[in-house]
């Protein structure tokens, strides 16, 4: 099924000239409110008259989430608080997270999207589905909330945490599909496990995974174990959050929402814009949106862009698997986590040396972080408690700004290695099988 | 009279330990007691040595993480309830021990004493005639 034959199925030629009328609106409409947009375009010596047609897109600037973050909070809003219903947030790496304002609007538009992904999976009025992305500042929760009820089938927002409980809803409820990260899913099946039950007890039938990277044999092994077919869903919340783009029933790449998000793939050195099919840096300009639009925001994810039709019927471009980042962040359980982040708390802390480590790995299917940091000579003593006193206000500095928790771990001054030059501060032991 | 306890922050990691004995038998100083008192992923190891000044110096030129303590060294007999005596009397007298450890030899024992108010422990012990060591 289709949700929107309209948008999705539009030929190629339809779909170039409705980007070209949106992007034109988009660029006046920034330039007239947000300043931010409009100093970056006169530098550039542009005008909002100079975009004729979607071609013209590479006239203009780029956004990065350090611009997100510079602007803090409000700064690339471009609609007034008023008009603002709902504000999401992301982690930020200096401490300042990325806020996210949506008009009303903007909340129909990711409805509509999420909903066009729903119906791709097979998810009808008649499902009981469970959304267990975390509910909150995270945009997963209610992102994938709202597109179901835009739908009609039942949601059952079970948010993440207490899974036994999570699993007897399942059974007793009879719900047919679920929204989490891949890694959840895995856990999940754990979990049934070990209650004593198995996929044959559950009728579950959908899986809508994101917000981390998975490959092909996470999705055989989840598939095996729920007894579900598994779809990919992608998103990111400067953009929208999730419901950019998703797969169909071909599952030969994610069919991108293109009518509100136009892609492009660039190369993150040259920044020049690639053709479809090289891989490189993906590239979002929010066609419609009224609360943050952006233009050209470079998401650092790396993947390729796929053009041509798609046997399920939809026209849209679609982009291959996110093969890895073109900046050192971390998807930590679903959480964007940069290693600038632990590395400003350790410099804020004088008892530790500046140099730390970051050890993730995956124990019973969940990402687990480790931070190993070196004790200065001078702040070590021979009282225990104050030692593991120590250790806890680290531990709880690091989850109020990262949002999850780290395992902390005290060393030797001078035990961690030093490198020449970029100092490599991740060992990253987690096997994507 | 306190004595001084050389402490060194270790991580659980294979060998260090024996790094410290090693570095320390270069330089010719002798361990008379030490502990060991470990969490999940660091150790702090307590020892009395020969020359305590020299041991810390010679250990922090080879970068480990050192301090130097005060602790009760306390000698008795080497018999039933010598030990019993000697903490009934601190803890009559409301001294708290942080932590202790002892040896025995022929028949007489040390017992290195930590406690939050050293100067309270020390006094306490003298006025119940109990054997403290000045110097090792």
């Amino acid at each position: 099924m289709i949700w929107n034959p309209n948008k999705e199925c539009m030929s190629r030629d339809e779909m170039h000239d409705l980007q070209g009328k949106r992007l034109q609106k988009l660029v006046g409409y920034v330039y007239h409110n947000v300043p931010f947009y409009r100093n970056k375009m006169q530098e550039l010596d542009i005008a909002p008259e100079d975009i004729k047609s979607i071609e013209d897109i590479t006239k203009l600037p780029f956004t990065t989430k350090q611009d997100l973050r510079d602007n803090y909070p409000y700064g690339l809003q471009a609609a007034p608080l008023s008009e603002i219903v709902r504000v999401h947030a992301s982690s930020g790496t200096t401490g300042n997270p990325t806020i996210v304002g949506y008009t009303r609007k903007d909340l129909a538009v990711w409805s509509e999207v999420m909903a066009r992904c729903l119906t791709a999976y097979g998810v009808t009025r008649d499902d009981t589905f469970s959304v267990s992305y975390g509910y909150g500042l995270f945009t997963g929760g209610l992102g994938a909330h709202y597109g179901v009820e835009n739908l009609g089938a039942t949601v059952i927002p079970t948010s993440t945490g207490n899974t036994e409980k999570h699993i007897r809803l399942i059974r007793d409820l009879k719900i047919s599909g679920i929204a989490c990260t891949p890694s959840y899913a895995l856990y999940l099946a754990e979990t049934l496990e070990k209650m004593g039950l198995s996929k044959k007890d559950v009728s579950l039938r959908i899986g809508a995974f994101g917000a981390e990277p998975w490959t092909e044999n996470m999705r055989k092994e989840i598939e095996d174990r729920l007894g579900l077919k598994a779809y990919n869903l992608y998103g990111l919340s400067e953009i929208m959050g999730p419901g950019v783009s998703y797969e169909c029933e071909c599952q030969s790449g994610s069919h991108i929402a293109e009518d509100h998000f136009y892609p492009e793939i660039i190369n993150p050195d040259t920044l020049e814009q690639l053709p479809y099919g090289e891989q490189g840096e993906l590239v979002f300009t929010t066609l419609t949106k009224e609360g943050m639009p952006l233009l050209r925001y470079r998401t650092k994810d790396l993947c390729t862009l796929m053009s041509g039709d798609c046997p399920c019927g939809r026209t849209a471009v679609r982009m291959g698997r996110i093969v890895g980042r073109s900046d050192d962040m971390l998807i930590i359980r679903g959480i964007n986590v940069f290693p600038s982040q632990v590395e400003s708390v350790i410099l804020d802390m004088p008892e530790f040396e500046p140099q730390y480590m970051l050890v993730v790995d995956r124990v019973n299917n969940l990402d687990t972080i480790q931070v190993q940091v070196e004790v200065r000579r001078d702040f070590f003593n021979d009282d225990i408690g104050r030692m593991l006193a120590m250790k806890k206000r680290l531990a709880d500095k690091l989850k109020s700004v990262l949002s999850i928790g780290a395992d902390v771990k005290l060393m030797e001054p001078g035990s961690i290695e030093r490198s020449q030059g970029k100092g490599r501060h991740v060992i990253d032991n987690r096997v994507l099988k | 009279m306190t004595i001084k306890q050389l402490s060194v922050f270790l991580e659980n990691k294979r060998g260090r330990i024996n790094e410290v004995a090693k570095t320390l038998s270069k330089h010719g100083i002798n361990m008379h007691a030490f502990s060991m008192a470990e969490t999940t992923d660091f150790g702090i190891l307590r020892l009395i040595v020969s020359d305590v000044e020299k041991a810390a110096e010679i250990l922090r030129a080879e970068n480990f993480a050192v301090m130097l303590t005060d602790v009760a060294y306390v000698t008795c007999h080497n018999e039933s309830g010598a030990l019993a005596e000697i903490l009934e009397c601190l803890s009559d007298n409301e001294v708290f021990i942080e932590y202790m450890y002892a040896f025995a030899e022929g028949d007489k024992a040390n017992v290195v004493i930590r406690s939050g108010d050293m100067n309270k422990c020390v006094q306490v012990l003298k006025e119940c005639k109990y054997d403290v060591v000045r110097d090792l």
